[in-house]
This record gives structure tokens, sequence and C-alpha cells, in this order.
């Protein structure tokens, strides 16, 4: 049984763990620059998923069978729709930060006040969308079907899978270029490593954090497309919630606050589970991923590559 | 002269042979049959809830829904809520002077948020009789206080075995446990697919895993060896989809609630997987359909409930209210507060009277007569089959004895 599978589990992994990873980096950017968990961005992936419903009604879709659109026609709508997800969900998080995290950085509140901040946002964002979008998921839409286009050892590769990882990778190139290469991303890692010397140094401290807010919450949209053409019934008000741990497991797992930790944890993870639930069985896939996630910490505590946003490698 | 004969002839078969055919499709899974559906119409002597009109009651009497509104597959829990509001408006109409006050307290569907809007209800001393809960577990977990309280609950969807095992005086089921259902399924089944193997897919509430327990056990270890796990929540469904296809059943029996069954027969069906899918009540509503997006054409559904399309009154009363037809449960609902309206007309006005008057009812429902053993389960629990047509919940046929 595992055997059999064990390729099929493989690719598999790697495109869920593709979406782990592109929302573990919103985590880890976080981390990196606040120390601060931000356990409302599960929420802001949500926020995501739903700008990207939104956007496939808003489109003339209508939920049930899957319509009748020409290639190019799927191609433009999904990036379409994409492209309001990453907007919404990234304003989502700028805006959050302004309304829940601000406030308290300037009192000099402490951590564990941000936390339950983060906590609180959470709630009220999720809640938010349960009101008034009540707790059944949204009726399915989904533009493109799975269809395997070639194989690997027998297993089948569907064309969302493909999409979805080549996608993730390139997502996460131009964001690890961005913290790496350019002047914003240097102001990053500036004030990841040390805030009080950045600013003094004229690196604007709140501009910075605004940025990484941003980026993390464009990545998270981008995730919820992508999480949306795998799990089409995935638009509901506790959708995040699970997905949004296991990031953050991931973000954990690779080492926080460091970008390449992220997409490493998100990939071992996805991975990890899936061979978890073949060994063990489908309700263990969360065991499974968290007790990697426990035994991986007990020997390298700082995550599999360690914390290294805040430390400088100009 | 000779040939045109035996050309007449050979349309002649020709022909027969296409009535024959169009028959054989018929008796098929065509959807021809959809029309020939045989539901049940409406008994002639359904009680209602207008009653007589002479209904007598101080004002501010009440009964309560308690069950999901807005929670865990909070659809089931509107049809029921829905039905039972119905009722109590049909009744204040025709019983000037008799207005029932409805309460609705959402327990959120789980057992954990039930507990707290239960009390609540239990406090509010205006309240006689509850129709609720509708889920297996919260009514587990509130079934405790509610007995304790002494206040009379016609669940009209809870179908877990179990909770007429407790020696709750106050609890009643207004449709057939899982106990009828699964072995019902399990025969159901056994009929028509003639199976080696059958796959039982459980989740992890009370529910599914009294259902799955019941139908393995009814199709026996050697049919029923493919046994496999999903949980509550969860959406990608791959490893259970390669255990079915290792196994290769001649049938999948998935004991759940709809959330995760659309997911699931969607995933099968992507992954190329057209085994017949047979799914019990808690999957037997709209949402699945929706969700599963085409997938769901050709499952199964075996429900305790009975067809509600033949009952026209009821259904289009329903629809002019709510913009929408009933969903499952709702007559069963719908008779549930009916009979505890009828008793605070013939003037039970306390709890004690309400809880002796249901006890000792006997009486035609819409969906059947209405009797109860002294543990709580009905006499007579009839269980049909529905399928999933041309993205359409349809009656199948009755589930005979």
């Amino acid at each position: 049984m595992f055997l059999d599978r064990f390729w099929a589990n493989t690719i598999n992994g790697l495109s869920y763990g593709s979406i782990y990873a592109l929302v573990a980096l919103g985590y880890t950017l976080v981390y990196g620059v606040l120390q601060l968990i931000n356990f409302a961005h599960s929420e802001i992936f949500v926020i995501g998923v739903f700008g990207v419903y939104f956007t496939f009604l808003a489109l003339g879709f209508q939920p049930g069978q899957t319509p009748n659109v020409p290639l190019a026609g799927i191609i433009a709508n999904l990036v379409l729709a994409g492209a309001v997800g990453m907007i919404l969900a990234g304003v989502a998080a700028v805006i959050l930060e302004r309304v829940a995290y601000r406030p308290l950085r300037k009192r000099n509140a402490p951590r564990l006040a941000f936390l339950i901040t983060a906590i609180g946002a959470s709630f009220v964002i999720q809640q938010v969308f349960r009101i008034t979008r009540g707790s059944n998921p949204e009726g399915t839409i989904r533009l493109l079907p799975p269809e395997p286009v070639f194989r690997i050892f027998g297993a089948p590769v569907t064309n969302l899978q493909i999409i979805i990882i080549v996608a993730a990778l390139a997502l996460f190139v131009i964001a690890d270029t961005f913290v790496n290469r350019t002047r914003l991303g240097r102001g990053v890692r500036a004030v990841a490593q040390d805030p009080a010397t950045a600013t003094l140094m004229g690196v604007n401290r709140e501009r910075v954090i605004m940025i990484t807010f941003l980026l993390g919450g464009l990545l998270a949209g981008a995730a919820a497309l992508f999480y949306l053409m795998t799990i089409p019934q995935g638009a509901v008000f506790n959708g995040g919630f699970l997905l949004g741990i296991k990031a953050f497991a991931a973000a954990v797992l690779g080492g926080i606050g460091n970008l390449r930790g992220a997409l490493l944890g998100g990939l071992i993870l996805g991975i990890a589970e899936n061979y978890g639930q073949s060994l063990f069985g489908g309700d263990w896939r969360d065991v499974v991923a968290f007790v990697l996630l426990v035994g991986v910490l007990m020997f390298r505590p700082t995550g599999i590559l360690g914390e290294s946003l805040g430390k400088a490698r100009v | 002269m000779v040939r045109r004969r035996f050309a007449a002839a050979g349309a002649l078969v020709a022909a027969a042979a296409l009535v024959l055919s169009g028959c054989a499709n018929q008796s098929g899974s065509g959807p021809a049959q959809t029309s020939a559906a045989p539901a049940p119409a409406q008994p002639n002597n359904a009680v209602l809830p207008a009653g007589d009109g002479q209904g007598r009651c101080a004002p501010g009497t009440s009964i309560a829904y308690v069950g999901t509104l807005a929670g865990q597959n909070a659809a089931l829990g509107q049809a029921i809520a829905n039905a039972t509001e119905l009722a109590v408006n049909q009744h204040n109409q025709a019983n000037a002077g008799c207005q029932v006050t409805l309460v609705k307290a959402d327990s959120g569907g789980t057992p954990d948020t039930a507990v707290g809007p239960t009390q609540a209800v239990i406090n509010n001393q205006a309240v006689l009789g509850i129709v609720g809960l509708p889920f297996s577990g919260e009514s587990k977990a509130v079934g405790p206080a509610l007995n304790a309280a002494g206040l009379v609950n016609i669940t009209p969807s809870a179908t877990n075995p179990g909770l007429t095992q407790n020696g709750w005086t106050n609890f009643f089921r207004g449709l057939g446990n899982d106990a009828v259902q699964g072995p019902a399924a399990a025969k159901w089944m056994q009929g028509k697919f003639n199976p080696q193997k059958i796959c039982v897919i459980k989740d992890d509430s009370d529910y599914g895993i009294g259902l799955a327990t019941a139908v393995s056990q009814a199709l026996g270890p050697q049919v029923a060896s493919c046994q496999g796990d999903v949980k509550t929540n969860q959406k990608e469904f791959s490893a259970t989809v390669g255990q079915i296809q290792q196994a290769a059943p001649q049938a999948i029996f998935y004991a759940g609630y709809y959330t995760e069954a659309a997911p699931l027969i969607q995933q099968l069906r992507d992954a190329g997987v057209q085994t017949p899918f047979v799914a019990p009540d808690g999957v037997k509503d709209e949402q699945y359909v929706v969700n599963a997006a085409g997938a769901a054409n050709g499952s199964f559904l075996t429900c305790p409930c009975v067809p509600q399309e033949g009952f026209t009154a009821f259904t289009q009363a329903y629809q002019q209210a709510y913009n929408t037809p009933p969903q499952t449960y709702s007559a069963e609902a719908y008779d549930a507060a009916t009979i505890l309206l009828q008793g605070i007309d013939k003037g039970a006005n306390s709890r004690p009277a309400l809880l002796n008057f249901v006890k000792s009812y006997n009486g035609q429902g819409l969906t059947k007569k209405f009797q109860w053993q002294p543990n709580g389960e009905l006499t007579d629990t009839p269980v049909y089959v529905y399928r999933v047509d041309g993205d359409k919940i349809v009656t199948d046929s009755p589930i005979s004895g």
C-alpha cells in the first residue's frame, strides 16, 4: 500500500506542501521582523480565498458543474482571480497591522499582548465570515478539473499539481530575491537584525513592517488561489484554521524567520503527512505532521535551517 | 410481395425490440424513472399543527428549537428550524386562544457548544417542550441535563442508537435510528450490487461511527473488509482515495455528513474511481450536490426520512414561507412540533403534563404513525433510498422491512 503509492504521495505532498510553504513565508517574514507570531495570518489566507471566490462569482461563474471555457479563458480568469486574492490579502494584512499591532507597538506593549491580539484578530475575522457567509462552504466553482499530464513511475501528475508547484517555486524565488537582493529587502533584513540601529541608520522601521505584512499577505493570497483550485470546497469561514497551524508548523520546522526554511519546511511537512496517512491511515495525517515537528525540534531547536532572517548576509 | 411482407415483419420486430429495450432502460437507473418516484401522499388522517382550532393555553407558552443554526452542517438544522416555525405559525393562525412562542437556540451543532444554549432553554420556564437536537453527538452531551429538567424533547434527526439506552425518560426519536438504517442500507446494497467487497468509510462523529458499525455488522466481516476513517473538516482525501483504488470494491458506503462527503466524492471521481457511492441521511442535503459540483450524480442516499414531495400542502406552505423547498427532516420536524402543539392545545400546561402526553401519544403524522416504545424509539420506522440525478436528490425506492 505504502510502496505502491509512494510516488503518488510524493507528488501530492509536494503540491500541498507548496501551499503550506507560501503561507509559511508570511509567518516567517513577520516573525523575522517583529518576533511576533501573527496568528491572524491564517485568516489573511481565508480573506484571499474569499477574494478569489468572489472574483469567480463576479466573472459570472456559478457553483455547480465545471464550466466549458477555452484554455486561454481559464488561464486569464485564474490569473485575474489570483491577482484579486493577492491584493485583498495583502491589503488586509497591512490593515491588520495598522489596527491591531501598531497601536500596541506605540505603547511598548509586552510581547504577550501582541500574541493575544493576534489570536483575537484571528477570531474576529473568522466570525465576520461566519456571520456574513454562514458556516456552509461556498458552492463549488471549479474552472480547471485535474487531469493527468504525465506519469512518474506510474503515479499520475495532474495539470493542477504542475501549475501549483511551478508557480509556488516562482513566487518563492521572487520573494527570496526581493528580501536578499533589493534595497527594500536590505531594510527588512536590517530591521530584523537590529531595529534600533537600523532606525539610527535611517531605515524607516514602520515602512519596513508594512512591506513585510504586505509581502506575507500577497503570498497568502496566491496560496489561496492554489488551495481553492485543489480543494474547491475550501471557501468557508474556518478553512484557514488547520492550514494556518500547519503552515506555522512548517515555518518552525524549517527555522522560523528563515525564508528558505519556510519553503523547505512546507515541502517536507506536505510530503511527510502524505506518507504518514498512507502508512497509518487518513486520521493520522495531522499527528504525523506534528510528531515530525517535535522530533526535529528535539535535535535542532531552531529548525532545520536555523533562524536566519536576522543574520545579515550582505 | 413476399419481400415487402418480410420487410414489414422486420420493422415490427425492430419496433418491438426498441420498445423492449426502452423498457429495459427504464427499469435500470435512467432518469426516466424520476417521475414514477414512489413518494407517499399525505395520509388522510394525518394530524396537522392547526388541530381543531379550539386550543386554549396561557399566554407566553413556548416550545423551543435547539440545534445548529449557523454552526457545523447548518443546512440540516435550518431545515428543521424552519419546519418547526412553520408548524407553530400555522398553529397560532388557527388557534386564536392559544398563541405559542417559538424559542430558537443555536447549539452550534457540536457537543461542546450545545450545553450552554440548552441550559438557557432549560432555565426558561415558559418552554414546555423541545424539537431537537438534530445531531447525535450534541444530543448525547445535553441529554442528562434535559432529562434532569424533565423537559420533553423529540429529535427529528439524531439517529445514534445509543441515545435511547441512557435511561432518559424525556427523549423521543421521531424516526428510525442507525440500528434500523444501517442494516437496511446493508440489505439494499447487497440486493443492488451483489458485492464481494464494500468499503465502509466513516468520519469521527458519534453518528458516523455508530452507523458504520451497524452497516459493517450487517454486511459481515468478509464483505466489509475494507474500512477507512476520515476526520471532521477534512478536505483532502488522497489517502482514502488510494485505499479505495487498491481495494477495488463493488460499492462505497460513507458514514458521515455532507461537509466531508462532497469533497470526498469529487476527489474519488477525479481520480477515476467510478464505484457506486452510498451515503446516509447526514449526506442527504442539497449542499452535498452543490459542493460536489456534478460529482454527486449517481450517488445513492439512504435515509429513515420519508419523501416529502407527496405532502403537497406542506411543501407548498414551506416553499412560500422560506422560498426553498423543504429539506431533509423538515417533515419530521413538522410532525414533532405538531405533537408538542397538540399536547399544549389539549391542556398540557406544564413540563410533566406535556411529557406524559408525548409518552402516550398515538397518532398519524405526515411521515408515519407516531407511537413510542418506553425507551423512546418509534414502533414504525420506514427507510427510503434516494439518489442524485441531474443535480437533484430524487426518491429511488423504499427499503422493505
